[in-house]
């Protein structure tokens, strides 16, 4: 069980307590309607899914109800690091 | 009859006899013999049969790597575990074991037919001779497979114990309580910190079990131990996993060493332990030797036969031959030696041996065949002599014995480490792989990490032979069957990596996870293809270490704690009123209510009679609900669904659809505006937690510039459903402060005030299509609120009527079901809910996709309802449908069934479907072919009663 680093409640909690949010920076556009289809399957569906550095989304479901972003190596699992959301990829 | 006990020595209780049967025949061991050691002692040696040539197999090793001695201990009704491995069961009075994968006994195996046969059983055998007749593989090749394969019969009866759970925290938690373990247990605990060593033996001490020479140190390690506050030490006990950061599960089993009488509480407990550093101090597993007739009964491990003797006091055979590709082996034999059991040669492929060894084994008079290779053993059940060659090719000369003990060299047990994703590093010297490096902290001590003066050996398994590799029988996986040939085939047949060799000849893949195969299967493969065994790869290892009981995974959480059991405030009542219940979601929903003799169709024929034409009372309480509040409220709302929000006026409801950016609904509810910034949302049942996500997901990481918050009330608010005509006439003597008349309080709006002297946001709304009211009362007031209304429904002939009564009255009415009438793939204009889509609105989620190329393509899947031609047959949910009953098989299916009942207020059945062009198709009949007969429906539209809606009005 990982034990996932809140940037909200400053504290390395236990996997059970979030839930997984899929990748992270994929900011909806503000007016869809100006996206062609092509442009909005990959909105949609295309996802990087990278060997290493994967840049993704968690929510501390049943802790204080934020979503944050992460920094996991899908190699090792290992946590690089956890951010607010808003803040600049890292 | 070749072992037997030795006159003194070992850690048994030779003043405790311990009495258990083994094939239902009565033996005896003493206190703290295993069941192995026990057996042996009194001369076993045949102790199973093996999986696919049903060949006699006896013990190889002495501890959880035995891949042949397994056995079922039958501990009472529900109490049967199969595959067991006998080296590891703790003796105990009225111990019951028996050997398995014999039909019909042990000694006389008529199965064993297949080892005659076994020329016509290589690698990949199934995949390549059950191919055809097609025919034959349901009817003839699957059931004799079936009956043939597996290891043990899985028990058929409830298992009756229970089992235990744990979460543990520590510092140092160390994994294998050999002298390696207890050093770094020791050294860890002197520091302070919290300090837990597991082991999964009987008593502690690993290796040094089989050491008397280290027996006064170890009494005094587990009395310092014992001595120390902060030292948990955990005996049988395996950690059968590391899992990330630390993170090591681990099953203790509590009662399996003792009699049935002795046993009280919890048989295992899972412990779950996070641990600041983890030592992996599990040692090391001796290799077999692999040559022709290496898996006869009495061929085992020199580290087994070393164990047996020196810990249990019981010599394998009187007269042992040895054959060694390793010092190591020289060692067992001679601590065999001192110990009493009668050595007569040792055999080492090696010319060159330390002189030491030889010179010590010369003194115990010991004959040394150095440069020798044993070639083949003589004996069925049990070995009566080897043959040598010089080289493994020269002129065979023949040993007489009645035990062979193989020193192949050693391998790191590496799994725990593997599970954490250490690497590993091919050990030359070792012939093994061993720890390399990690991101854990994690670290490995003892002949686990390739720390051990083990000695020098050769490093390959595979002895030379006069026969060629594809005529001979020596095994390289014993529980597995497979032979080293087996590998070379594989590789002649293409395979090159190694995952592809294991998964065809099944080598390793046995429920001992090749403990004493893999290593010898990666060389042997390396040898056939000429490439170093770095490059043909190693298997992964992953959890569990060892066979693990469900049992303890499942720990507390079966029958009533599987899951959480949500009930509503109005459940005991329903109970009391004996209704029948359904799950929906985590909630326990009364699904009808039978009176008298009624079965469901009776009840719900009747509870629908009773909402058409008097009222009903429905328990609504388990529809979602959130609060949505703030100045942007209604902003929010408007870009979450596809309605138009903002002009919805205070005190009013909408019906609200919500769909993914995918284009797809997801969930529907009513809804009501009680304020310019405040909502009450409804969601179904099952989605409340899904919409909620979503909803903060937008709100938190798209439109932070809203300035709204979200609140789940689903369990503030019970839910009281007042359906039917007469259903005003139930609720106005119990309303205060509410005009109820229809024209201040019109279909779709909310009001707030009284109802039986409590707060109550009360909503006209229908799900019937009749009129119909929702009182929503705080939950804590919600029993004696329904109470109230139930009483005065009485006077008006209400019936409580549950979840499928519902589910009848809204499918007349044609209104959608999400996730039942819809499956992930059905767009608003599928459902016929383009009207719930705002054309006007810029945006809202997922109205992008709705003009995506496949949402505007004609022959999409559009809801329709279905009149079965029979009035009376009710199709089947699920069902598919097709336009040609007579076309071949198979068919083209242009839809499904999505929703079917029995409509007693129309006196016939009526159906939902999702139909390809369904609107198209209007009046078409369309055909639903079932197993045994073919049913004709006529295409509708999904609206059988009341289309006008002047029910509403009651």
């Amino acid at each position: 069980m990982l034990l996932i680093h809140c940037p909200y409640c400053e504290e390395a909690r236990p996997e059970v307590e979030f839930v997984y949010g899929g990748e992270a920076h994929i900011a909806r556009p503000l007016d869809p309607s100006t996206y062609s289809d092509e442009q909005w399957e990959e909105f949609l569906y295309i996802r990087s899914n990278p060997r290493g550095r994967h840049h993704e989304r968690w929510r501390h479901t049943h802790g204080c109800g934020r979503f944050f972003n992460a920094v996991r190596d899908t190699v090792t699992d290992v946590f690089e690091t956890t951010y607010k959301a808003g803040e600049a990829r890292k | 009859m070749s072992g037997f006990r030795l006159a003194d020595g070992g850690r048994i209780d030779r003043r405790t006899k311990r009495n258990f049967t083994f094939d239902g025949k009565a033996r005896w061991g003493y206190a703290g013999d295993s069941l192995a050691s026990a057996l042996l002692a009194q001369g076993q040696m045949l102790f199973g049969r093996s999986f696919k040539y049903h060949r006699p197999r006896g013990i190889l090793g002495a501890g959880v790597e035995e891949p042949n001695a397994l056995v079922t201990v039958d501990r009472g009704p529900g109490r049967v575990t199969p595959n067991l491995r006998a080296p590891s069961v703790a003796l105990h009075d009225g111990l019951k074991a028996t050997s398995q994968n014999r039909f019909p006994t042990l000694k006389t195996d008529l199965i064993a037919v297949n080892n005659v046969l076994s020329a016509f059983f290589p690698a990949g055998f199934y995949n390549k001779t059950f191919m055809w007749p097609r025919a034959a593989w349901e009817k003839v090749y699957e059931p004799i497979i079936r009956r043939l394969a597996g290891l043990g019969d899985s028990p058929t009866t409830r298992d009756p114990d229970h089992y235990d759970a744990t979460y543990a925290h520590c510092e140092t938690l160390v994994v294998g309580a050999g002298p390696a373990g207890i050093a770094a247990a020791l050294e860890a605990a002197a520091n302070g910190g919290r300090v837990i060593l597991i082991d999964e033996q009987e008593e502690i001490g690993g290796g040094a079990l089989s050491d008397p020479a280290q027996w006064a140190w170890l009494a005094e390690a587990s009395a310092k131990l014992a001595a120390m506050d902060n030292v948990t030490v955990l005996p049988r006990t395996t950690a059968i996993g590391h899992y990330h950061q630390n993170f090591v599960v681990a099953a203790e089993r509590l009662t399996d060493h003792l009699s049935l009488a002795e046993a009280e509480g919890a048989r295992e407990k899972l412990w779950r332990i996070r641990a600041g550093e983890v030592v992996l101090a599990m040692g090391a597993i001796e290799r077999p030797l692999v040559f022709e007739g290496n898996d006869v009964p009495g061929v085992m491990l020199a580290s087994a036969a070393k164990t047996f003797a020196l810990r249990y006091g019981v010599a394998v055979g009187r007269k042992l031959v040895v054959m060694a590709v390793h010092d190591s082996g020289w060692r067992d034999a001679l601590a065999l030696h001192k110990a009493g059991v009668n050595i007569a040669a040792i055999v080492d492929l090696r010319r060159d041996v330390a002189s030491e060894l030889t010179e010590a084994a010369r003194n115990a008079r010991i004959a040394c065949y150095q440069g020798y290779a044993v070639t083949s053993v003589s004996g069925g059940q049990a070995v009566k002599g080897v043959t040598i060659a010089l080289a493994g090719i020269g002129k065979g000369q023949q040993l007489d014995c009645d035990a062979v003990l193989m020193a192949g060299g050693w391998t790191p047990t590496v799994h725990l480490w593997s599970h954490a994703k250490g690497t590993l590093r091919w050990e030359e010297r070792w012939g093994a792989y061993v720890p390399d490096k990690t991101h854990e902290n994690l670290r490995c001590v003892g002949a686990c990490a390739g720390d051990w003066d083990f000695g020098k050996g050769l490093s390959g398994g595979l002895l030379p032979a006069p026969k060629p590799l594809h005529e001979s029988k020596a095994f390289v996986d014993f529980q597995n069957d497979v032979k080293a040939r087996d590998i070379g085939l594989a590789v002649q047949e293409g395979f090159r990596s190694i995952e592809h060799i294991k998964r065809y000849t099944t080598n390793g893949m046995a429920t001992d996870q090749g403990k004493t195969s893999n290593l010898n299967g990666l060389q042997i493969a390396s040898g056939v293809l000429h490439r170093p065994v770095t490059e043909i790869g190693l298997t992964t290892f992953r959890p569990p270490y060892t066979p693990q009981s469900f049992g303890a995974i499942l720990g507390h959480h079966k029958e009533a704690l599987f899951q959480p059991l949500r009930k509503t405030v109005i459940d005991d009542w329903a109970a009391a009123q004996g209704a029948v219940y359904e799950n929906v979601a985590q909630w326990r929903r009364a699904r009808y209510f039978p009176q008298g003799s009624e079965d469901m169709d009776a009840a719900v024929a009747r509870e629908c009679r009773t909402v058409r034409s008097a009222v009903g009372v429905f328990d609504a309480s388990t529809l979602g609900k959130i609060e949505v509040v703030g100045p942007d409220a209604a902003e929010f709302l408007n870009r979450m669904y596809t309605n138009p929000w903002k002009s919805l006026e205070p005190g009013r409801c909408r019906y609200g659809l919500l769909l993914g950016e995918h284009g797809f609904i997801i969930d529907d509810g009513v809804s009501a505006r009680l304020a310019p910034d405040r909502f009450h949302l409804t969601t179904t049942t099952g989605g409340a937690a899904r919409v909620l996500n979503l909803m903060e997901d937008y709100l938190q990481t798209e439109w932070s510039d809203l300035d709204v918050w979200l609140t789940s009330t689903t369990e503030q608010w019970a839910v009281i459903a007042v359906q039917g005509p007469k259903a005003r006439r139930v609720i106005e003597p119990l309303v205060e402060g509410i005009d109820l008349s229809p024209e201040a309080f019109p279909h779709m709006s909310v009001r707030e005030g009284m109802i039986c002297g409590v707060d109550t946001r009360l909503f006209r709304v229908s799900f019937t299509g009749e009129l119909g009211f929702e009182v929503n009362v705080p939950a804590q007031h919600g029993r004696m609120v329904w109470e109230a209304i139930w009483a005065e429904g009485q006077k008006h002939g209400a019936a409580a009527y549950g979840t499928e009564t519902m589910h009848v009255l809204r499918a007349e009415k044609g209104f959608i079901i999400v996730g039942q009438d819809t499956d992930g793939t059905v767009t608003p204009d599928d459902a016929g809910l383009g009207w719930a889509v705002g054309k006007k609105k810029p945006d809202f989620v997922g109205k992008r996709s709705l003009s995506r190329p496949d949402i505007v393509a004609p022959g999409r899947k559009q809801l329709v309802g279905l009149l079965t031609d029979d009035p009376q047959a009710v199709l089947e949910e699920g069902a598919q449908i097709v336009a040609d009953p007579n076309q071949p098989v198979p068919m083209t299916m242009i839809g499904h069934v999505t929703s079917s009942y029995h409509s007693a207020t129309l006196g016939r059945s009526i159906a939902m479907a999702l139909v390809a062009g369904g609107r198209d198709r209007m009046g078409e009949t369309l055909h639903i072919p079932m197993p045994d007969k073919t049913i004709s429906a006529k295409v509708v539209a999904p609206m059988f009663y009341d289309a006008e809606g002047s029910r509403l009005n009651g």
